[in-house]
């Protein structure tokens, strides 16, 4: 994709030299999974193909190739490097497959910064607004100060163990040093400041509402789930044997407490559609740190089906967002009047987000919640993530208010085609079918 | 099949009525719930014939043990029949309104009977948890669309109390399940479960909680009676007459038999909030002036009775209850029926408004003074029998609470009669005045009501007999355990 801008003169086209990219892709991806088996690793050991990896890289492979249908021509709207910006993006998508099977803590940074880098740039591609500039500027310096956690972290975790090997740092054995009780929670750290975990969430809504809309879809959907499987695979995998357990395990679940709540009491507060789903991004990230404090199967299907649900309802509801000229909740009033299948459509991701059964979002929630039941010593916290759940009905049936039952009449800034119809009808049969039969996501792993 | 028949019925036709516009819409969904009606009584039928025929498993979500099982027992049976002639009852009194996008409003109708349905065949808790918020979401667009001013906000609010108490269950449900020996959500596997007390102690609020917000219990119950005002007459129907029943549905299914322990301890509580409920609702429905207020504090008042009869803890009180359950179904709707025609013709709902309408519309009249009086339980009418079983069955367990409940009949007396006074007796104005009487369609959809009061006031053998099972398997498994 670096070089499509130079062959292909039309940037619309661009877009499905794009989708052809994605398609190849995924096909790899499951060539790759089949070669592999059940397990193996690659690059002397740094990389491990497990069935969990390839499953993700599906996911995330998947999802983008319903961004760049969705979301794919208002690329254009952004600014004159189309081709870089879809280079940019794929670039990100590298990132990802690297955090789905890092086995060493050098290809996790490597994985971390192969996604970021991108990420701000594409925060400022709108070069002449000034909220895009601000974004960029915020989400480099903040992530050029996790950087160096998260580096320093490493450091540590090296200097304790002598290893960078996540599965031969033998951390659950004998007694837990100092060195490496410093090295989990300054990578704790790091990864909470990468999925936007309270309290490290400060620079969430600000990039979220300041990046070209386009982008953040990306940002807040297949990105941030990434972030987590990298969470998820450094926690479990090293930190997660004998007493060590118990060292990360409260904080982190103060912290998914603090998410929680954060998130959803200050989405209820938004005025934005766009700011109130950077609040409820953080809101989700919450739920989905369940899946990093109860280390179990059920939190890695958890996590698995979030992704999906969360991604393709996301997408879904931003891709709307971009044909519509107004983002507050005032510019939905009246929509399912002007745009039923929009309005319908729009509905359907929204239940998803709150986690109405037969809808995708129910199981993934149902997974998550069951993995922290599961562990026993958490029900608190799957309490207050119930409670949160329920506040989260109120933001996200606002909009659902403001469609159905206000009146006015919301605008479109974009042609609605019949084929992005066609592709928002296959996304809610996406997010219906996962509702009513998860396990067609599930048999994967 | 049949019972398989009884939720695909309305879930497949309630899709279809989406597409269909103008009168099409109604014509279908009424000839959909009499096909509903129709499976229903063959279901009774079958279920006195061959019980077990009515059972159906399918492999649902293997991952998770959760399977598709269907089934009915007596109080199942019941309660289908009875949203199985709710449903043609609502919309032959509606036939003559012309609701803003029919096709829709039709479509959500028939896709709340499908979650009513599912809901009250469930045998497998996390089905059960999928038919219980199935049968909210249509009900929630319904309000908000076809409701009153400020039917928005008091849906939403209705929605998330709903919502969080659900919720609430759902954790319940996951932590019952990873302690069930084979992790299934079946219902046998959650029954045969022996829980430890304390886990049983505060499962009980999680369960309770969202069945006491559904019923609504004092003090749960804050939603309802704004929700019954400002939602259109057809969908208070379905919600005070079919959907409340889920939540005492709810107590008697799952909660006393999966955690008998943690009812057992904590009962009284239970009983004295019902009993709270009933006195305060019974207050506060005779100072009421609006009439779709009336009867919503009217109806927490009875539901408190029945919340009270279930933790009572014997025979008698079951029985009551679930006779109760589908008799207080029936005369609410009766009343609900006669309201919408005042509505209807009237467009008023605050009683000082009206008066007089006996000398024009006697037939209305009678109607109303009728269901009336099986809405306060005079003997001969449907609502006797299950009122005296289960103040019966409350004085075994504590003649203090049985007689506190028991001043709830005197006031029933005292606001249902003093309505009956404002509505149609007194002095008529020049609206009231202008009051016609009963239309055929809505002689038929009265007339099928009165018919039921009086049967089953006179011969209640059959409702007796269809939940006797039901009763016996409650008190073998709930309180002996």
């Amino acid at each position: 994709m670096m070089f499509a801008g130079l062959f292909v003169k039309n940037k619309q086209h661009i877009k499905y030299y794009a989708i052809a990219g994605t398609i190849i892709a995924f096909i790899a991806n499951w060539y790759d999974g089949q070669l592999a088996g059940g397990s193996s690793t690659v690059l002397y050991g740094m990389l491990e193909v497990s069935s969990v990896s390839v499953l993700f890289n599906g996911i995330a492979i998947g999802c983008t190739f319903l961004y760049f249908l969705l979301c794919g021509s208002a690329f254009e709207k952004v600014g004159e490097d189309v081709a870089d910006y879809f280079a940019l993006v794929f670039f990100i998508l590298a990132g990802i497959t690297l955090t789905a099977s890092f086995s060493n803590l050098l290809m996790l940074f490597l994985a971390i910064e192969i996604i970021s880098i991108p990420q701000y740039i594409l925060a400022g591609a709108d070069k002449k607004n000034l909220k895009s500039n601000e974004a960029s500027l915020k989400y480099f310096l903040t992530g050029s100060f996790t950087t160096g956690i998260l580096l320093m972290g490493i450091a540590l975790l090296y200097g304790a163990t002598g290893s960078f090997n996540i599965r031969e740092m033998g951390l659950g054995t004998g007694d837990l040093s100092p060195l490496a009780l410093c090295g989990i929670l300054l990578t704790g750290f790091a990864l909470a400041f990468k999925v936007s975990a309270a309290p490290f969430h400060f620079w969430t809504p600000d990039v979220y509402d300041g990046s070209p809309t386009v982008f953040t879809a990306f940002m807040a959907t297949i990105v941030k789930a990434a972030s987590f499987l990298a969470f998820i695979r450094l926690f479990h995998v090293s930190f997660s044997e004998g007493s060590i357990t118990g060292h990360w395990q409260l904080i982190l679940a103060i912290i998914t407490a603090a998410t929680l709540l954060i998130g959803n009491f200050t989405a209820v507060f938004q005025q934005s559609v766009k700011r109130m789903l950077a609040y409820s991004s953080i809101a989700q990230a919450g739920f989905m740190l369940f899946a990093v404090v109860a280390f179990n199967e059920t939190a890695t299907q958890g996590i698995m089906l979030y992704a999906i649900a969360y991604s393709v309802a996301t997408i879904g509801i931003f891709s709307i967002l971009l044909k519509l000229k107004d983002y507050t909740f005032e510019g939905y009033n009246g929509l399912a009047r002007t745009q039923p299948l929009l309005a319908l459509a729009n509905t359907v991701f929204l239940l998803s987000l709150a986690g109405i059964p037969l809808t995708a979002g129910f199981f993934a929630k149902y997974f998550l919640l069951s993995a922290a039941v599961q562990q026993g010593n958490l029900l608190w916290l799957v309490i207050v993530g119930v409670l949160c759940a329920a506040i989260s009905a109120y933001y996200y049936f606002r909009v659902i208010m403001a469609m159905y039952f206000k009146t006015g009449d919301a605008e479109t800034n974009a042609p609605i085609t019949g084929g992005y119809k066609g592709l928002l009808v296959t996304a809610v049969a996406v997010v219906i079918i996962l509702g009513v039969f998860p396990g067609l996501i599930l048999q994967f792993l | 099949m049949l019972t398989v028949l009884l939720i695909l019925i309305p879930l497949v036709t309630g899709l279809i009525t989406f597409g269909l516009k103008g009168p099409a819409a109604k014509v279908f969904s009424l000839l959909s719930s009499l096909a509903s009606l129709v499976v229903a009584v063959i279901a009774w039928q079958q279920f006195s014939a061959a019980p077990e025929s009515l059972q159906f498993t399918q492999s649902w979500i293997p991952q998770l043990g959760s399977q598709f099982n269907v089934g009915l027992d007596g109080m199942g049976t019941m309660l289908c029949l009875l949203t199985a002639i709710s449903f043609p009852l609502i919309f032959i009194t509606v036939y003559n309104r012309d609701y803003e996008k029919p096709g829709a409003f039709y479509g959500l109708m028939l896709l709340s009977q499908a979650g009513l349905i599912g809901v009250f065949t469930a045998y497998d808790a996390l089905l059960f948890y999928v038919f219980w918020e199935l049968a909210l979401i249509p009900v929630y667009f319904l309000c908000s669309m076809w409701g009153g001013e400020r039917a928005v906000p008091v849906t939403f609010k209705f929605f998330v109390y709903t919502f969080a108490g659900s919720l609430l269950m759902l954790v319940g449900i996951i932590y019952i399940y990873f302690q069930t020996p084979d992790h299934s959500f079946s219902w046998t596997s959650f029954t045969s479960l022996q829980l430890s007390t304390q886990d049983q102690s505060w499962l009980f609020w999680l369960f309770f909680v969202a069945f006491a917000i559904k019923m609504p219990v004092f003090p749960f119950h804050t939603w309802q009676p704004d929700t019954y005002e400002q939602s259109p007459t057809p969908v208070t129907m379905v919600l005070s007459g079919i959907m409340v029943k889920m939540g005492l549905f709810g107590v008697i299914r799952w909660l006393l038999p999966v955690l008998p322990q943690g009812a057992f301890m904590w009962q009284e509580v239970a009983i004295v909030l019902s009993i709270i409920g009933i006195i305060y609702a019974s207050c506060i429905a005779i100072m009421q002036s609006d009439l779709k207020r009336l009867i919503a504090y009217s109806s927490i008042a009875h539901i408190g009775l029945m919340s009270a009869a279930i933790f009572a803890n014997n025979e008698q009180s079951m029985q009551g209850v679930q006779v109760q359950m589908f008799n207080h179904g029936i005369n609410i709707i009766g009343l609900w029926i006669v309201v919408e025609i005042i509505q209807n013709r009237l467009n008023i709902k605050n009683m000082s408004e009206m008066g007089g309408i006996a000398s024009y519309a006697p037939k209305l009249a009678i109607v109303l003074v009728v269901v009336s009086l099986a809405n306060i339980a005079l003997p001969l009418t449907n609502g006797f029998i299950g009122e005296f079983l289960m103040f019966s069955g409350l004085f075994q367990y504590n003649a203090w609470f049985a007689a506190i409940a028991g001043l709830a009949i005197i006031l029933a007396a005292v606001y249902m009669l003093r309505m009956l006074q404002k509505v149609i007796f007194g002095e008529a104005n020049a609206l009231t005045a202008t009051t016609t009487d009963l239309k055929s369609g809505e002689m038929l959809a009265i007339g099928a009501v009165i018919v039921v009061i009086f049967f089953l006031g006179v011969y209640p053998k059959p409702l007796l007999e269809l939940v006797h099972s039901t009763t016996a398997i409650v008190n073998a498994t709930a309180w002996v355990k």
